[in-house]
């Protein structure tokens, strides 16, 4: 019998699954032990199913124009719980001092004043609203939902790629892709002891209910998309459907006397807690881009008043420039006095002095990134990057330092995955999701795992043409066992089923009928 | 928390349920034409595909029109909503566009119908329409069967249920308008009955075959066939009663007069009254959806908030 992990070669990088060839880690073994005796036609045809139940179901992205299913691995990636704890407790950790960061700079400014980080971060920042200054979010919650990058080095240890604090997205790809494992490989589930993902949608309309303003009785709450014309429609309709509230588009919402109302058969009913999921630019054309057809004019004035609340809050862009990143060390020592869980990558900050030479010096060994470049658009892997490019790049970095970062480039974790007929390396990174209701951060078991589908690819984007897997944490310890449901834990007392006329009668039967 | 509804999702909501039963009916239409022309060696094609065209309101054209073209136009064509699968994209668009209001099962069972079409097509051009057509039918039986078994009945509920009542009395008076108003090239009352998959309950109603215009009758005012314009008024009355909150209510009022008018109706009566009662019943059926939508889903455009910015 064929082994598809026959012409596995480990990649110039750590792998997931295996020490070296031949010797699987631990959480892996279970895993390794069911895809193995699996043809590799068979694995063919599970893995189309499922594309076909994506597109069947409308789990599709858009791809060069094209609706296609969503790319999900048939290997799973798996977390133990031990490394879970380290993730999870990092990425909290991030995010508050990511909010502490926030609500500083919007108020008092102590980081800047205390030296911390320069004033020019602050000013120089394309994400600075002054449209958010002054304003005190309820419950002191500007980031309501975080998706902070996770990669693996060389050395096996994670490091921090970087932080999304606006409208992180892939969240609802952790569902489905979850829901799809369990279908496709359920004696392989039943095996592990794999921590549950659906408890997102609770969460997250706790904590958006727990930031509506002040005195709201029942808030409501809604989601605000762009339309079915945006790449993340999917996502938005999933999370408007598990929390059971309303997917809204701009003009079904309206703003009076500073109140953000939406248009329903039965009139204006008041909105108080807006999860937007488009971007601030294009949120409030009376504040920002006039040319906005999508966002509703005047919820900037609302949210100022402190009528409705905007979730993630605007402004928060100055805390994911991928500059300010390079600092999130220093504020985790500065605003939580604690040591960071979670290391960054090695970066160079092109706008200080001394190092913008070192960068342009050595630019064909660095990967060089536009700091608000998103989706992985305009990033310059050195190494890779023929001579044009560079020189190019060296120009761009020299014209504008502020608007570039340089990083150490990182051979990404690679993990099984399927290719063609047979299972290859590919890097992978990890996304977690970090909802916040103001009284805990609490970070989604799991969180989105990228591939970057062609060989050595370092790009894991799916606009770039990625895929995903899902991500298993495992529970420490067996599962407990739930209450029974009934007090002595025997089976409850059902009245037996009753029967119709069988269809079908007898000679017999017909023959007492005629009597 | 979910007790209101957006204007935006009610008219998607009517609208997916407008689409798919018109996708339905054109589909039994269209099976039950080419049936009979098989069946019928002396029937001219020509004629009784412009009698096709004039019942879904499409225009012929001055060329001779063959099946093939009928075909196209009013099955396979992608841009019209006249046709089956204009219809069912313009469903699926509409119950994406209120994606969270309509249940996931409805939801996949429109996009995998949507994504199956272009197969069914394709063997549609080697082997004949059958399987296509049957796909429809039974996609939109199991549509409105989840909309039935998944959807709680509430407003979401009503207006899916409103829109496809307005199509079928409709489509219903479509059908015998054209038997009406052109006796010679219509179809025989035969057709008429299958194409509204009522030839089994006429059968058992009136224990034959339905070559009178009884059939007129049983289409219009027999009270427990579903695809009846009697039964199909009454329940988008239901509907707007429920939906409704005011007394002289402009959507429910044309379709509750025509109602009251079809239950009393005479049936010796009915033959000469027919040519305006279909006009009538056409006339209400449009009255009572520009109420809808001018009550429950007054335009929204940007215009509104471009002037509150200046």
């Amino acid at each position: 019998m064929a082994d598809i992990f026959d012409a596995y070669a480990l990649a110039d990088a750590w792998d997931e699954m295996f020490v070296r060839p031949g010797e699987v880690r631990t959480a892996y073994e279970p895993v390794l032990a069911a895809l193995q005796p699996i043809e590799p036609s068979e694995l063919r045809f599970r893995a189309d199913q499922m594309a076909r139940a994506f597109t069947d179901r409308g789990v599709t992205y858009a791809f060069a124009g094209e609706e296609r299913p969503w790319p999900l691995d048939l290997v799973p990636r798996i977390i133990d719980a031990l490394e879970w704890d380290l993730i999870q407790r990092g990425v909290a950790q991030r995010v508050r001092a990511l909010e502490a960061y926030l609500s500083d700079a919007y108020s008092h400014c102590r980081a800047f004043e205390d030296g911390v980080v320069p004033w020019r971060l602050l000013l120089n920042s394309a994400h600075f609203h002054r449209a958010a200054q002054g304003v005190e979010p309820p419950g002191g919650v500007r980031i309501h939902v975080a998706g902070i990058d996770l990669v693996r080095d060389e050395a096996g240890d994670l490091r921090v790629l970087e932080d999304n604090v606006r409208v992180p997205s892939g969240v609802s790809y952790v569902i489905e892709n979850r829901r799809a494992m369990t279908r496709i490989f359920p004696s392989l589930f039943a095996e592990q002891h794999v921590v549950p993902v659906d408890g997102y949608a609770g969460r997250l309309l706790a904590a958006l209910r727990a930031a509506a303003p002040a005195g709201t009785q029942d808030p409501r709450v809604v989601v605000l998309t762009p339309g079915p014309g945006n790449a993340a429609y999917f996502e938005h309709a999933l999370l408007a459907r598990l929390m059971g509230v309303q997917l809204v588009v701009g003009h079904d919402l309206t703003c009076r006397n500073n109140r953000v109302w939406m248009r329903t058969t039965r009139g204006e009913v008041p909105v108080h807690v807006v999860y937007r999921r488009l971007d601030d630019d294009f949120l409030d054309p009376l504040h920002f881009r006039p040319d906005s057809v999508i966002g509703c004019p005047g919820i900037m004035n609302a949210a100022q008043a402190g009528n409705v609340t905007l979730a993630n809050a605007v402004g928060n862009g100055i805390a994911d420039d991928k500059l300010l990143y390079t600092y999130v060390p220093d504020l985790i020592r500065y605003y939580l006095s604690e040591e960071p869980i979670l290391p960054n990558v090695e970066s160079y900050r092109p706008d200080e002095p001394g190092q913008l030479e070192a960068v342009l010096d050595q630019i064909e060994h660095l990967v060089i990134k536009p700091v608000d470049g998103a989706g992985g658009q305009g990033i310059v892997i050195g190494p890779k990057a023929d001579t044009k490019t560079l020189e190019r790049t060296r120009k761009a970095v020299a014209a504008d330092p502020r608007g570039w970062i340089a990083q150490r480039p990182v051979a990404l974790s690679t993990s099984p995955t399927l290719a063609g007929e047979r299972m290859a390396p590919r890097h992978i990174d990890l996304r977690p999701f970090a909802v916040n209701d103001g009284t805990d951060v609490w970070v989604l078991p799991g969180g989105l795992t990228r591939v970057a589908l062609q060989e050595g690819n370092l790009i894991v984007n799916s606009s770039q043409g990625g895929g995903s897997k899902d991500t298993w944490v495992l529970a420490e310890g067996p599962a407990e066992h739930p209450e029974p449901l009934t007090p002595n834990g025997g089976l409850p007392e059902v009245a037996p089923r009753q029967h119709g006329p069988d269809g079908n009668p007898t000679v017999v039967q017909e023959g007492a009928q005629q009597q | 928390m979910n007790d209101v509804i957006l204007s935006r999702i009610a008219e998607a909501l009517t609208w997916t349920g407008r689409y798919v039963e018109r996708a339905d009916t054109t589909g039994r239409i269209l099976d039950a034409y080419l049936h009979r022309m098989l069946e019928d060696p002396w029937r001219d094609e020509d004629v009784a595909c412009r009698s096709l065209y004039a019942i879904l309101g499409v225009d012929a054209g001055g060329e001779r029109v063959d099946m093939q073209q009928v075909l196209d136009q009013l099955a396979f064509d992608a841009r019209s909503t006249c046709s089956i699968e204009g219809a069912l994209g313009a469903a699926r668009l509409n119950a994406r566009s209120a994606r969270e209001a309509v249940s996931s099962e409805m939801w996949e069972c429109l996009n995998s119908t949507w994504h199956a079409l272009a197969d069914q097509r394709l063997a549609a051009r080697r082997t004949g329409p059958y399987a296509y057509l049957e796909l429809v039918r039974r996609r939109a039986a199991l549509f409105f069967g989840l909309a039935d078994s998944t959807m709680s009945r509430d407003d979401s509920w009503r207006f899916v249920v409103l829109g496809r009542s307005l199509e079928r009395v409709d489509m219903t008076v479509r059908l015998l308008s054209v038997r009406v108003l052109d006796a010679a090239h219509a179809p025989d009352w035969t057709t008429l009955l299958s194409a509204s998959g009522a030839d089994e309950a006429y059968a058992r109603v009136y224990g034959g075959f339905g070559d009178t215009p009884r059939v007129a009758e049983f289409l219009l005012l027999d009270r427990d066939f579903p695809r009846s314009a009697l039964h199909a008024l009454t329940t988008a009355e239901e509907c707007l009663t429920a939906l409704g909150r005011q007394r002289q209510d402009p959507a429910r009022r044309p379709i509750g007069r025509l109602r009251t008018r079809l239950e009393y109706l005479d049936s010796h009566a009915l033959e000469e009254q027919l040519p305006a009662l279909l006009k009538d019943l056409q006339h209400a059926c449009m009255d009572s959806a520009e109420a809808v939508a001018e009550l429950f889903f007054p335009y929204q455009g940007p215009v509104e908030w471009a002037q509150e910015g200046a």
